[in-house]
């Protein structure tokens, strides 16, 4: 990473969500949600929702289908914003800082709470490209510290070796687990804090699968990672913490090894054990 | 179909292969009847390509295409008229893609679909395809000549005769560029709705803004529907005379056009002309079937390169995937 702590760099990336207060970050909390509330349109998908997010620990949100996880994924970093007619009450820090009331460009918390989802969606474009896309966006223009950061990004995401010599394909041309790598790289080349992943191996093989646990596993020393998964043993593999959603509400939250082996709530333990959902 | 709800219980095969054979007897006669019809619109257009082919061909020559008319037009060439309608053609697409693709980004990418307002600007546009292009004709007479050249004219050359004011090959293809605006703007927005949400969303995931979004990522990736919208605007707009009698085609012009504030000749128009204006119309005959053999083969041309390069962006892009 010597090449991103070139202060040029940081400061082209940071320029845009400099705030003066003076804010002391909760060192052991990297997202504080408080009582959030989320609707769209008429409909409520979220209830009430204060949840603290550990840094640098992987945090896994599980729950059946429609109970507001991947929703709640989306406003930590207000991409429920794109979508017309959503409302929402309540507060979301970032260290300490609210991104929905202290930053006027939602790209600017963008940059900082990244996104994978759940299909692979590369550009079309070239891989590096790929990579590329989001310093460009942020004004960078130096190539020789895009080139780096990409090639960075790609070591990173465990893609380096499979691709370092067509980067100049099209990302098209890579597997569906290939592909969900470039788009992780991707969103590293950023340098994001958070990363937010919103069931990244659903549509994946187990091989696949499990090259994007074990990078999940590697990425949680530098990252706060928040992933959504239908996969109950890929919460408990992968997970330092787990909240269990259902209908819009966070049912339960806690260490993952408490939640699966001695849930205090009676629907969770309903859920884990695999009686419904 | 009833048939096999009423039968539930008997023997599939059998009811199957009884289904089979009357649907064969039964299709027979509206497939007949619908390759009548098809085969009415193949005949009809051997018979007009035939025509214009067999008549045209002996009057091309080098010397047609590169030669002004002589004679009172009874003889000479259609160069000037070919170059007329390719300046048009060119300047028409200048001015109607960006304004188009302009619309169709706002109405996409901008407004809610169900708002009162969009759905207003589609009635409209709908509308303005349904004009008829005498229509266009007059309005661009009416508007761009005297009501824009007018007032350029009088704001800045209130001393000369009429500079902008006049017929020109300016306002004949802003006229034809605004008849073929349609086209372009539902070209567009159909390619624009094709573009998945999810390259959307990675955009906006990585920081993008929305302008950098509908920059970097929309807007190459709608490149075919474009060029699409293009194509047929082209086709559209080669080939109209109304619009462009009043706004700025000329009978016959001894020079070329060189300035936007030229007249111009025009194949259509010419042919128009030729077929009209004519005291001998025999002798005009060969170079009027020649004529509109040129105008197909121009239009069919200018097609074909924007088909091609199309097809070009498509194949890269499905080779991608």
């Amino acid at each position: 990473m010597s090449a991103l702590s070139n202060t040029n760099s940081m400061k082209a990336l940071s320029v845009t969500t400099a705030v003066s207060d003076e804010l002391q970050p909760d060192i052991k909390f990297k997202m504080i949600v408080e009582n959030l509330n989320f609707s769209y349109g008429s409909v409520q998908a979220l209830f009430d929702i204060s949840m603290k997010i550990r840094r640098n620990r992987v945090t896994a949100l599980i729950g059946p289908s429609g109970c507001g996880k991947s929703t709640f994924l989306r406003v930590l970093n207000r991409m429920n914003e794109t979508i017309p007619g959503t409302s929402m009450e309540g507060t979301v820090l970032l260290d300490g800082r609210n991104i929905y009331e202290d930053f006027d460009d939602p790209s600017a918390i963008r940059t900082r709470v990244g996104m994978v989802f759940q299909k692979s969606n590369p550009f079309p474009k070239s891989i590096f490209d790929n990579v590329a896309y989001g310093l460009r966006v942020n004004g960078i223009k130096n190539k020789q510290l895009i080139i780096q950061v990409v090639e960075q990004s790609l070591r990173r995401a465990a893609l380096w070796e499979e691709v370092e010599d067509k980067l100049d394909n099209s990302a098209f041309m890579l597997s569906g687990g290939q592909q969900q790598r470039l788009c992780i790289a991707r969103a590293l080349a950023i340098r994001p804090e958070v990363i937010l992943m919103d069931e990244p191996a659903s549509a994946l093989d187990p091989i696949s699968t499990a090259k994007i646990e074990d990078l999940i596993g590697e990425l949680r020393k530098h990252y706060t990672i928040v992933i959504v998964t239908h996969n109950m043993q890929q919460a408990a593999r992968v997970s330092d913490h787990t909240g269990f959603f259902y209908e819009g509400r966070l049912i339960e939250y806690g260490p993952t090894k408490q939640i699966f082996t001695r849930p205090a709530k009676k629907k969770t333990e309903d859920y884990v054990t695999g009686r419904f959902g | 179909m009833k048939t096999i709800e009423l039968q539930p219980n008997t023997n599939s095969l059998e009811v199957v292969g009884h289904l089979k054979f009357g649907r064969k007897r039964r299709g027979f006669i509206p497939r007949g009847v619908t390759f009548l019809a098809v085969l009415i619109i193949l005949l009809m257009l051997a018979v007009i390509i035939g025509n214009i082919v067999i008549g045209g061909t002996p009057t091309i020559s080098w010397e047609f295409l590169t030669h002004p008319p002589e004679q009172g037009m009874e003889a000479g060439g259609v160069f000037p008229a070919i170059f007329g309608t390719v300046a048009l053609v060119i300047l028409m697409v200048i001015a109607v893609i960006p304004i188009g693709v302009f619309t169709a980004i706002y109405l996409q990418e901008y407004t809610s679909p169900k708002s009162r307002i969009t759905r207003l600007i589609r009635i409209a546009i709908n509308n303005l395809a349904g004009v008829p292009s005498i229509v266009f004709g007059l309005f661009g007479l009416g508007f761009f000549i005297a009501f824009v050249g007018g007032g350029l004219d009088s704001l800045f050359y209130p001393e000369e005769g009429p500079v902008w004011g006049q017929p020109a090959i300016i306002w004949a293809s802003l006229t034809l560029a605004l008849l073929t605006l349609p086209v372009v703007i539902i070209s567009t927005e159909e390619a624009l709705r094709t573009i998945p949400r999810e390259l959307r969303e990675a955009s906006y995931a990585l920081g993008g803004t929305k302008l950098q979004t509908i920059w970097r990522i929309i807007i190459p990736q709608a490149t075919p529907g474009i060029l699409t919208g293009s194509i047929l605007a082209v086709s559209r707009g080669a080939g109209e005379v109304a619009p462009i009698m009043f706004t700025g085609a000329a009978y016959y012009l001894p020079y070329l056009p060189t300035k936007l504030n030229d007249q111009f000749m025009e194949l259509g128009y010419h042919i128009y002309v030729m077929a009209t204006q004519s005291p001998d119309i025999e002798a005009t005959k060969p170079l009027l079937y020649g004529t509109v053999l040129v105008l197909l083969l121009l239009t069919f041309s200018l097609n074909s390169v924007a088909i091609l390069i199309r097809s070009r962006m498509r194949r890269s892009r499905v080779s991608a995937q």
